[in-house]
């Protein structure tokens, strides 16, 4: 099986300093990875860069293309670049509001994803979203209400609609439940798990929480100070850590 | 070549375990080394020694959560002790089961599909993996009324059950389970003995640990003494 993410030895820096450096792993289709360390250990840099969001100083971003098999997305065409974000990528952000656009009613969130790649039925645009809205469990009737005069989690989900109504492959999320209160949370684990395993997706996702990874991801990838310092299945990586950095992590936490 | 017939599901050779505090002045621990272990279909074997002997380690070193220092580790084909993380996780999917001592699961999924959810990865239709958890949760005694509610509020010994159920969802080639009848009432201790029971007869290669030593000598054919893994002090 071909890996639909093979990344090799990427590096970015600023100025000086350190965002990430020396990244390699493959993920293959359906495979969750989670990725955790301390603030600024170099988490969000990666996943940017591994998105496209940012230019990495060194390394490869290989990425199994529809169209033409693995290629590298560091060194494609940005126009090229832009459209796999567009069609086969999703990015969900920290904070709702750098991912919605919010002067855009929820369904018009939803709708203008399958616009920019090229849908023009209106009847079409808006079931889709509807349909889109209601796996994310946000009510019909809230379709035209703009994301403003939603709650934090109403806000997450319909990001999460917006992302993935293009029947995107991979996903990337950065601290997806960050800054929800526990059960909302607990209602968005529950919904990316259920679309992960029935759209087959691949995710990569950023999270300071072990509880978060423990259920949602397959394996998990731990950082400190821009490196990985320790890869594997994310129940060994949890139960039995092998670096002092990690063993400090899970030993401060209550229960995982 | 592998005979199907002969070859054991589950095969331990030289596995040593040890353990390293990196943040407590790096103290190495080590805790097993020489375990062998093989365990053909239909045959259930018990882990025994005293609390500390690393029962359950040499548990979780076989699904592939603790790391083994040293030896092989096939189950079902794959040596867990050398494979990617990938290749445990298809182990997992369809070949090797668990039920742990702790259920842990996505808070606010009911229980029929905790239950069910195993099969459902598995590509199972919908209907028949929740006749199957169905079937399951009632043998076990959860009451129908609880089917639809998340099991995080549940007792002890309901959650328990659940985790049974859950481990016994797909008839898995291998199966390991960390005391299975700890806490549970005498018909539902009942209950899980004929699970396990079905479960060799229907060719199943079982690794069990069980405090309770009628369960263990109703259900296991031989037991293995991890005591005889412990490292001789240098
Ligand atoms: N735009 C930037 N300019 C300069 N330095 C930056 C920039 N973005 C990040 N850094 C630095 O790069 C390092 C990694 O930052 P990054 O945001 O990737 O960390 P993180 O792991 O996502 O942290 P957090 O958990 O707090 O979100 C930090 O030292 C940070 O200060
Ligand atoms: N994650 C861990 N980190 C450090 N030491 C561990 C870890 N897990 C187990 N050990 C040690 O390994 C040894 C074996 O423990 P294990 O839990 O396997 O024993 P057991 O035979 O299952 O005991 P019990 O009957 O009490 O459950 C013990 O000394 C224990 O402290
Ligand atoms: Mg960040
Ligand atoms: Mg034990």
């Amino acid at each position: 099986m071909t890996p639909l993410l093979q990344v090799r030895g990427i590096e970015k820096r600023y100025g000086a300093r350190i965002g990430c450096t020396g990244v390699s792993f493959d993920l293959y289709p359906g495979e969750v990875m989670g990725i955790v360390g301390e603030s600024g250990s170099g988490k969000s840099t990666l996943l940017s860069c591994l998105a496209g969001h940012l230019a990495p100083d060194q390394g490869q971003v290989i990425f199994d293309t529809r169209a033409k098999g693995p290629v590298d997305t560091v060194t494609m065409a940005e126009p090229e670049r832009r459209m796999l974000a567009r069609t086969d990528w999703a990015f969900v952000h920290q904070n709702p509001r750098d991912g919605l656009r919010m002067g855009v009613s929820a369904g018009g969130n939803v709708g203008e994803r399958l616009m920019a790649v090229g849908a023009r039925n209106y009847g079409q645009i808006r079931s889709s979203a509807e349909d889109w809205l209601g796996r994310v469990e946000i009510a019909a009737d809230r379709i035209d209400d703009r994301p403003a005069a939603f709650s934090g989690g109403m806000q997450q989900r319909l990001q999460i609609a917006r992302n993935l109504v293009t029947g995107p492959r991979l996903v990337f999320m950065d601290e997806p439940t960050g800054g929800l209160d526990v059960s909302v949370q607990a209602r968005l684990l529950d919904l990316l798990r259920g679309l992960v395993r029935r759209l087959g997706l691949s995710a990569v996702i950023v999270t300071h929480d072990l509880a978060v990874v423990r259920l949602l991801a397959d394996r998990l990838m731990v950082m400190k100070g821009g490196l990985v310092v320790e890869t594997g299945l994310t129940d060994q990586v949890l139960d039995d850590p092998q670096h002092a950095y990690t063993q400090l992590l899970v030993s401060s936490v209550l229960q995982v | 070549m592998t005979d199907p017939v002969t070859d054991p599901v589950i095969h331990l050779e030289g596995v040593a375990k040890t353990f390293t505090l990196h943040n407590q002045g790096s103290a190495v621990i080590p805790v097993m080394e020489g375990a062998e272990l093989s365990v053909h279909a239909g045959e259930c074997v018990g882990l025994i020694g005293a609390s500390g002997a690393g029962k359950s380690t040499l548990m979780r070193m076989i699904w592939g959560n603790y790391l083994a220092a040293a030896g092989t580790i096939l189950v079902a084909g794959t040596d867990v002790a050398k494979a990617e993380p990938r290749e445990i996780l298809a182990l997992r999917r369809g070949r090797l089961g668990y039920v742990s001592q702790f259920l842990r699961v996505v808070p606010r999924v009911p229980t029929l599909d905790v239950v069910a959810e195993p099969l459902l990865v598995l590509g199972v239709p919908e209907a028949e993996a929740r006749a199957r958890a169905a079937d399951l949760l009632a043998r076990l005694r959860i009451p129908e009324r609880l089917w639809s509610l998340s099991p995080t509020t549940f007792s002890g010994g309901e959650q328990q059950r659940v985790n049974i159920a859950r481990g016994f969802a797909h008839t898995c080639p291998a199966l390991l389970l960390d005391e299975p009848t700890a806490s549970l009432d005498a018909a539902n201790r009942e209950t899980v003995l004929g699970l396990i029971e079905e479960a060799k007869a229907r060719g199943a290669a079982i690794i069990g640990i069980f405090h309770d030593e009628a369960a263990r000598s109703r259900v296991c054919d031989r037991v293995v003494n991890v005591s005889d893994f412990t490292p001789k002090a240098a």
